[in-house]
């Protein structure tokens, strides 16, 4: 080996970091497996290799939970910010250590591909796709296919692109980022794992959320607490007197959720009168005991009460 | 008792079935692929059917507590529209590695073509190739010879028998599947295949070995409760508890098993990927909320067992 080269260190890419987790858990057989699909990969990426590779790599590898420790996870965001794999399975960590490769070596045509591998899809390959967006190179020639990915039914594809994923708020322009919010609700995935709801927060979201919970009100539903905070910024006039009949009327984890909303509101006499009948939340508010993670946590420790009271048929996840 | 249906095309069925399903016993279902009643002309609708049985159906079962598996192949009807055949003939071997794909099928005869036996042999070897059992699909119309002719068709292509499931059997094919050492699939289908009380008297006749009872239900007139209506009535006139297992469970499991994709943890204890994914599972034992089928008043009840 080269003298020079023992001083020389690399940075810890997310690939580098997405590789060595995997090697790290898996049985010989299954790291002797990957390793040579890699080498395999590394000579010939044409269709036809990448296909089996990333079909065979659940029957190979399992499909055990990635198991990542708080350092593993602060690792990864050191390396790309707001990387969160917290939620991946082996199978979708070393189906995206295939796509980054595929997406450095092919460059421009990786949308391509990207599109051809969705076409025929299974709801594990979905999962992969879409949760290594963040990584991949040239993320901007993703965004169509990506915004079309939302309109799926299946929720798990939906959150994979929603949930601890930088891609939405670091690409899509306003259109498609505020519909993924207003589905999200619509659908009953949680906001709270949305990373950038506070810096995307804008005025034409506020006024759909407004008029989404007036829906639901006049069909006397339930209104998600979470759906509070992306109308906090702009809570004025109208949305104040929404924040009143919340104050009103709600259940606690609602006024707790217009309590931390109504931090974030521009200053007024009206946000003030609101301030003081919510006062019993403010200990707990400056603490940071009570957060949006916390509001989350609420509801889904209430989950049934919750589910039922917004008319899902699903269970809340996150 | 744990049911699965081995044969159900659950795209063209209702939530109400789903619910009425899982309510009475049904853990699992295979929806092999088929014909959709209009022939497709294209074969991009071709591939956009295989991705709905490889994903929202997975999704969609999964959420009434049903674990899906599929069977990727192409029919025997379209096998006779040559262009298409091609088509699909091409993109088969990227579906049949997807997740949950247990067999090649359903393929085999329906009028006993030229092109239907082509492209019989043709899958055939893809499932030797991709290590995936077959199930075949026996015709309706000159039944005995097609099903004679599928198992000639199986052994001259060197598949083992074990790995092949002869479906839609009757009285007058159960005897020489069962001889030359197949799977023998029951349908119990309203009018034109199996009826219930036939097949009871068929377990008496030749035991639970190596026999898997279907709904093969569809988008006709059938019945997604077949597999738990038969599994009461075979009770009810006396049958023993671990036949009637062995036929509505293990059976299938044993069979399909063999590809590798389909293990009872599935259903039992999944992993946990799946359970934040695609499968919300046994609600009732997870406790997470009430099950959603005991509120449910379906029209498919167990009250009538006989499916004539």
């Amino acid at each position: 080996m080269a003298k020079w080269s023992l001083g020389f260190i690399m940075e810890n890419t997310p690939l580098k970091i997405l590789e060595s987790w995997i090697f790290r858990q898996l049985p010989e057989a299954g790291s002797d497996w990957f390793r040579g699909q890699l080498d395999l990969l590394a000579k010939d990426d044409s269709t036809k290799v990448f296909y089996i590779a990333f079909g065979m790599i659940p029957r190979k590898l399992g499909k055990d939970d990635l198991a990542l420790s708080a350092d593993d996870l602060a690792e990864a965001n050191a390396a790309r910010k707001g990387w969160n794999p917290s939620n991946w399975s082996i199978d979708t960590a070393a189906r995206i250590v295939i796509l980054i490769n595929l997406s450095n070596s092919q460059n421009a045509s990786f949308a391509e591909r990207f599109k051809d591998l969705h076409r025929t899809a299974d709801v594990g390959e979905l999962l992969a796709l879409y949760s290594g967006l963040p990584l991949y190179a040239s993320p901007e020639t993703l965004v169509e296919q990506t915004a079309l990915g939302l309109r799926t039914n299946i929720k798990a594809e939906f959150e994979a692109i929603a949930h601890r994923n930088s891609f939405p708020s670091e690409q899509f322009d306003e259109n498609p980022w505020n519909n993924m919010v207003l589905k999200s609700l619509f659908i009953g995935v949680m906001l709270e794992p949305i990373l950038g709801l506070n810096e995307r927060a804008n005025p034409e979201l506020a006024r759909i959320l407004r008029d989404y919970a007036h829906e639901r009100w006049a069909a006397e539903r339930f209104v998600s607490p979470e759906l509070w905070r992306c109308i906090g910024p702009y809570a004025e006039g109208v949305y104040l007197d929404d924040f009143q009949r919340v104050v009103d009327e709600g259940i606690d984890t609602e006024k707790k959720a217009v309590a931390l909303a109504l931090k974030t509101a521009p200053a007024s006499e009206r946000k003030e009168a609101l301030h003081a009948q919510l006062s019993e939340y403010d200990a707990v508010i400056d603490s940071g005991e009570l957060n949006w993670t916390a509001i989350a946590d609420e509801m889904l420790d209430n989950s049934l009460a919750i589910t039922r009271k917004m008319n899902f048929e699903v269970e809340l996840t996150r | 008792m744990m049911f699965i249906d081995s044969h159900a095309h659950m795209l063209s069925r209702t939530t109400d079935d789903y619910e009425a399903m899982a309510a009475a016993g049904v853990v699992a279902v295979i929806e092999p692929a088929f014909w959709l009643g209009q022939p497709r002309t294209h074969v991009a609708t071709y591939i956009d059917y295989l991705s709905s049985i490889v994903g929202f159906e997975r999704f969609r079962a999964g959420q009434f507590g049903i674990r899906h598996y599929c069977t990727i192949g192409l029919n025997s009807k379209e096998a006779n529209n040559p262009e298409l055949a091609e088509g699909v003939m091409e993109i088969l071997p990227r579906f049949a590695l997807k997740e949950g794909v247990v067999a090649i099928g359903e393929i085999g005869y329906d009028d006993q073509t030229e092109l239907e036996d082509k492209y019989f042999r043709l899958q055939i070897d893809l499932a030797l190739e991709v290590e995936l059992p077959v199930m075949v699909h026996t015709p309706h119309r000159d039944k005995k010879k097609g099903t004679s002719r599928s198992m000639d068709v199986c052994e001259e292509h060197g598949i083992d028998p074990s790995m092949v499931v002869i479906d839609h059997n009757n009285e007058e094919t159960v005897r020489e599947v069962l001889d030359r050492g197949y799977w023998a699939a029951f349908s119990i289908y309203p009018s034109t295949k199996m009826g219930s009380a036939r097949m009871v008297e068929l377990l008496k006749e030749y035991g639970p070995e190596r026999i898997i009872i279907d709904s093969a239900c569809d988008w006709g007139i059938s019945e997604p409760l077949g597999v738990a209506k038969t599994a009461m009535l075979a009770a009810q006139k006396g049958i023993e508890e671990e036949a009637i297992r062995l036929v509505c469970y293990q059976n299938a499991l044993d069979a399909y098993g063999q590809s590798g994709q389909m293990k009872e943890e599935d259903w039992l204890n999944p992993p946990a990927i799946d359970q934040r994914t695609v499968y919300e599972g046994n609600s009732i034992l997870r406790g997470q909320r009430e099950p959603v089928v005991e509120k449910l008043k379906s029209k498919h009840t167990l009250d009538n067992l006989i499916i004539e």
